[in-house]
C-alpha cells in the first residue's frame, strides 16, 4: 500500500502516517497548533481520538473546546432547554472519551462520529428506548484500519464539508433545516445537491473490508 | 447480500440520519442497513453531512465547570468496547433487540388465511410488525394510509409491482393497492412499518379486518 499518490492532496507523507494507531508518536508540535479549531483538519481530529485512547487529557481538552459548544448548540436547536442541553452535552463528550476505542478512522471522520453520538443522545431524550442502530460491524486491534483507507476517508469528509460550505446559500439552508429544523423531508433529499458520491464509495470500500475480515 | 434490488430512498436515509423518523421507521431502516451495505454507505454519507453541518454550527456557551463535570463523568465510568456480534438469526440485530431474541421469541397471532403477525411495541407515531406468510399464500389485497415499508427477512414475495427477496425493502405510498404473494419454496417473513393514522390502532387487536385496512 505504498503507491498512494498523495501529492495531489497537497499533504506531506507524514500526515498519512500520523493516523496509524501503531505509529502514534507524539510528534504533533502542540505549541504551533492554532487554537482556533476551524483551522483543524479532519485528519487532526482523528489524531486526537487516537491520543484520547491513551487517556491523553490534553487532546481531549482541545477536542472538547471545539466540539462541546457545537454539540450544545445542536441540542438547543433540537429543542432542549439550556440545562438539559448542558447535561446532555457533558454526557455526549464523556461518551466520546469512553468510546474512543470504537472509533474507526477508516470509516468515518470525527465530526461524523460525534454527530451520530449527539443525534442518538437527542433521540434518547425524547424516547424511552435507545434508538435502533444497524448491526455493528466489529473491528478491533487485530483489524487495525488501513492507513491509506483512513487517510482517504478523512480527506473525502473534509472535501464534503468544503463542498457543503460552497453550496448556494438557499440550498445550504435547506440541508441545515433538514437536519436541525422541523422541515419535512419530502422534497429536500432531491433538491439539496449534496455531493455524496465519492464519500459513499469510500465508505462502501471500508464496509467491504470489514465484511471480508469477518469471514 | 449483494442480491438486494430494492433499496431505501434518499429521503428516508436522510431522515434516518437526521433522527426525525418515527421509532418504527428507525427500526426497519436499521434492519435494512444491517443487511444492505449500499444503503449503509449512503446512510453514513448522510451522517457525514450531519457532521459537516455540526462542525459549522454556531457554538452555544458552556457552563463554567462543563469540562470538569465531564471529566467527573468519565472518572466514574468504564471505557466502552464494541458489543460482541450476535449469533446470526433470521431477525437482524436491531429487530432482535426489540423482540428480545430471534424467531423463537416472537409471539405470533393469526390474522387469517394462514398469515400471522406480531406487533413490535414502539412509540405510537408509527407501527412495526412482523409478518409470517406461509409459502404460496397471499396477504389479502390491501391499501395503505400513509407510507408502508416492507422488508423481507426470509423467503420472498411477489406483488403487482415486482418480486422482493431477502433484504429487499418495498416503499409503498398510499396510492399502492397490492396483494403480496409468498414464493412457493419457503415461508416468507417480513418486517413492516406503517405510519397509518392512529385511529386504526385501537382496532388492531381484532383479527383480520383492521389488518386489511392498514
Amino acid at each position: 500500500m505504498e503507491h498512494l499518490d498523495i501529492s495531489e492532496n497537497g499533504l506531506p507523507a507524514h500526515a498519512k502516517r500520523r493516523v496509524m494507531g501503531a505509529d502514534m508518536r507524539p510528534q504533533s508540535p502542540k505549541g504551533s497548533r492554532v487554537p482556533d479549531a476551524k483551522i483543524q483538519s479532519t485528519q487532526d481530529w482523528a489524531d486526537h481520538i487516537l491520543r484520547i485512547r491513551t487517556k491523553d487529557q490534553a487532546a481531549f481538552k482541545e477536542l472538547f473546546a471545539h466540539f462541546a459548544p457545537r454539540v450544545k448548540g445542536f441540542l438547543i436547536k433540537s429543542g432542549a432547554d439550556e440545562a438539559l442541553a448542558e447535561e446532555c452535552t457533558q454526557e455526549v463528550m464523556a461518551t466520546i472519551w469512553r468510546k474512543a476505542e470504537m472509533f474507526d478512522p477508516s470509516r468515518a471522520a470525527v465530526s461524523t462520529w460525534i454527530y451520530t453520538i449527539a443525534r442518538n443522545r437527542k433521540i434518547d431524550m425524547l424516547r424511552k428506548r435507545r434508538r435502533p442502530e444497524p448491526e455493528d460491524l466489529p473491528w478491533g486491534p487485530e483489524a487495525e484500519p488501513d492507513a491509506e483507507d483512513t487517510f482517504s476517508m478523512q480527506q473525502e469528509t473534509q472535501r464534503l464539508g468544503e463542498a457543503i460550505r460552497a453550496l448556494p446559500e438557499k440550498q445550504r439552508q435547506l440541508v441545515e433545516k433538514a437536519y436541525f429544523g422541523d422541515l419535512s423531508h419530502s422534497e429536500i433529499a432531491e433538491e439539496t445537491g449534496l455531493p455524496l458520491g465519492t464519500i459513499k464509495s469510500r465508505i462502501r470500500l471500508a464496509l467491504d473490508r470489514l465484511r471480508h475480515q469477518m469471514k | 447480500m449483494s442480491d438486494i434490488k430494492h433499496h431505501l430512498t434518499d429521503q428516508l436515509l436522510m431522515a434516518y440520519s437526521a433522527g426525525t423518523l418515527p421509532e418504527a421507521f428507525d427500526l426497519i431502516v436499521a434492519a435494512h442497513l444491517s443487511m444492505c451495505d449500499a444503503c449503509r454507505a449512503a446512510a453514513e454519507s448522510f451522517d457525514a453531512t450531519g457532521g459537516a453541518l455540526i462542525d459549522d454550527l454556531a457554538s452555544a456557551d458552556l457552563s463554567d465547570d462543563s469540562f470538569a463535570a465531564t471529566m467527573r463523568l468519565i472518572e466514574d465510568a468504564p471505557m466502552l468496547t464494541a458489543p460482541k456480534p450476535r449469533k446470526k438469526g433470521v431477525l437482524p440485530a436491531p429487530v432482535q433487540d426489540f423482540v428480545g431474541g430471534d424467531l423463537e421469541s416472537v409471539k405470533w397471532r393469526s390474522i387469517g388465511m394462514g398469515v400471522k403477525q406480531a406487533i413490535i411495541p414502539t412509540e405510537k407515531d408509527a407501527t412495526a410488525r412482523l409478518l409470517y406468510i406461509p409459502a404460496g399464500c397471499a396477504v389479502p389485497d390491501h391499501g395503505h394510509r400513509g407510507t408502508e415499508l416492507t422488508l423481507v427477512l426470509q423467503g420472498a414475495f411477489q406483488d403487482e409491482t415486482d418480486h422482493f427477496g431477502p433484504g429487499d425493502i418495498e416503499v409503498a405510498d398510499e396510492d399502492l393497492f397490492h396483494t403480496p404473494v409468498a414464493d412457493i419454496g419457503e415461508d416468507c417473513i417480513c418486517l413492516a412499518a406503517t405510519d397509518a393514522p392512529l385511529r386504526f390502532r385501537s382496532l388492531l387487536p381484532r383479527l383480520a379486518q383492521p389488518f386489511l385496512r392498514i
